[in-house]
């Protein structure tokens, strides 16, 4: 409960102070939809030829993309702008007050901000959502089957990017570790369908994207394989608990912002 | 000062280029100070990779205009071409403009796109040892893609390079001008950047859009920064096409170019009276 009431706090100063900037959502808004629009028209253009996925049509990858937006507004409302914060607080030692103060210096460092960046890309993702659901006819999804893959989605999502910005401890200067994570992730763009089977390995067993996108989107269509299903939040709490102890660990090795 | 006011045209160019190789030199040593980060910016940019196998897939099972090795070929030549045109210029233009260090770099006797431009050039060549051992390493995997173009191939595909990193240069150096009036240019290139990719040739090869988007597309300044010299690259063209190619890539160089001087004026008017 006090963990709720302080993220409340935390978010209600962070995102007003973001409302001072309240043009650049505007433009961040035409350019999540023109960037959906663009993958949206590549998605076409593998229907086109009689290509395509296999087991997927057009509607049914567009729930997939939409899944996708949806996962990239979470990234640039809450990881983006916390964690890429990391550094900067590795950076100026300003770590420290983070671990001075009595609170999990996790929470701290990974959900202090909420920015409204990310807000365009949700609605979009949504209405594109909607859109494949309805025209492939799943006006009913199975919501029911498909919360525990998507939340799990969320916590998988939120893991690696943890991971992967905890480096920075170790590392100070790496500003982009992160986008090499965003690179690897814009293969939640297709279902896994549209892969090789090499690409599908990596991306179920080494970098999950699988997990991120095609279960929840398979879990909305209602066909999910029992045993993705089952795999998801397995997946998701691994890579929770991996990234916990990673910073535990970062913590005990940092040594202030002189060493 | 004899080097910076030059009186015959022979003293303006050597002036001209112990400027540039000072500028050169300083960038490069910048850049090798981060080479950590460079290694990670070329890891980054996975995206080819990635579509290489979406679309090699697919061609295995649609009739498209482009067989499946040359899919692999072209996804190869996105990735390099990416790496040697990247271009950042508007968000050091920005941090200079809100900032005000744009000032002190106004009293030196050099415009400062030389300064930008150097050091893309510079990181460019830092990058090169990271971006040429991921191309081997590729071929090690996949050695049924190797394939060799012909001398005059290669260096077609150079010169196109070099020009589709000028014009991305000088497109975005132009939106860069912006934020003498506004504090959301990055914003517009954030659209910009979205064409880019998607007419430019990064998300599919431009043989693949409809014959209606395509002549569109063709009169842009996009498919010259990224879908020409991969095309060219693995042959088959029509030199016509090519010839017309260049000259929209030329047209767009000539209409940034003056674009960016025109606004280059106008905002130091601007910044000189906001007084930051």
């Amino acid at each position: 409960m006090r963990i709720a009431r302080i993220l409340s706090l935390f978010w209600r100063t962070s995102w007003a102070a973001e409302a001072e900037y309240r043009g650049n959502f505007v433009f961040a808004a035409l350019a999540s939809a023109g960037n959906l629009c663009a993958s949206a028209c590549s998605l076409w253009l593998f229907y086109q030829g009689g290509g395509g996925f296999p087991g997927w049509t057009f509607d049914e990858s567009l729930v997939v993309l939409g899944l996708f937006s949806l996962y990239t507004g979470v990234v640039g409302s809450v990881l983006a702008p916390n964690l890429g914060r990391i550094v900067q607080h590795v950076e100026q030692g300003t770590l420290e007050f983070v671990l001075l103060k009595p609170l999990d210096s996790q929470l701290q460092v990974s959900l202090r901000v909420l920015s409204p960046w990310g807000l365009a890309d949700v609605g979009w993702g949504v209405v594109l959502l909607v859109a494949g659901l309805a025209r492939s006819g799943h006006a009913q999804p199975s919501l029911l089957w498909a919360i525990v893959p998507l939340s799990s989605g969320v916590v998988l999502l939120y893991a690696l990017w943890f991971l992967v910005a905890t480096t920075a401890v170790w590392f100070t200067k790496i500003y982009n570790a992160t986008e090499v994570l965003r690179g690897l992730l814009d293969a939640g763009r297709f279902p896994m369908a549209a892969y090789p089977a090499a690409y599908r390995f990596v991306f179920i067993f080494i970098v999950p994207v699988a997990f991120l996108t095609t279960v929840p989107g398979e879990a909305l269509l209602g066909r999910a394989s029992s045993s993705m299903l089952a795999a998801s939040p397995f997946v998701a709490a691994v890579a929770f608990v991996a990234a916990r102890a990673f910073w535990g660990r970062a913590m005990r090795r940092y040594t202030g912002a002189s060493g | 000062m004899s080097a910076l006011q030059p009186t015959s045209v022979g003293d303006r160019i050597r002036a001209g280029w112990r400027i540039a190789r000072g500028l050169f030199r300083a960038g490069y040593a910048y850049m090798t100070e981060y080479r950590a980060e460079l290694i990670l910016w070329a890891l980054a940019n996975s995206l080819p990779f990635i579509l290489m196998g979406a679309w090699t897939q697919a061609s295995t099972r649609g009739h498209f205009a482009l067989s499946p090795l040359d899919l692999v070929r072209y996804f190869l030549a996105v990735f390099v071409v990416r790496q040697l045109t990247v271009v950042w210029v508007l968000w050091e233009v920005e941090q200079q403009v809100q900032g005000g260090k744009l000032a002190p770099q106004l009293l030196q006797p050099v415009d400062p796109a030389w300064r930008h431009l150097m050091n893309h050039v510079a990181e460019r060549v830092a990058r090169l040892p990271f971006a040429a051992s991921l191309v081997v390493l590729f071929f090690a995997l996949y050695p049924a893609a190797f394939f060799v173009p012909s001398a005059m191939t290669l260096a077609l595909f150079l010169v196109l390079v070099a020009a589709a990193f000028l014009l991305r240069f000088l497109v975005q150096y132009t939106l860069a001008m912006l934020c003498f009036w506004t504090e959301r240019a990055s914003s517009i290139e954030q659209l910009n950047f979205v064409l880019y990719m998607f007419l430019g040739g990064a998300i599919a090869p431009l043989d693949f859009f409809p014959p209606a988007v395509r002549a569109v597309a063709d009169w842009t300044p996009f498919p010259s920064m990224m879908w020409l010299p991969c095309r060219v690259l693995l042959g088959g063209v029509p030199t016509a096409e090519v010839a017309r190619a260049v000259a929209v890539l030329v047209g767009w160089c000539v209409v940034f170019f003056v674009a960016s001087r025109l606004l280059w004026r106008a905002g130091l008017r601007r910044f000189s009276a906001m007084g930051a």
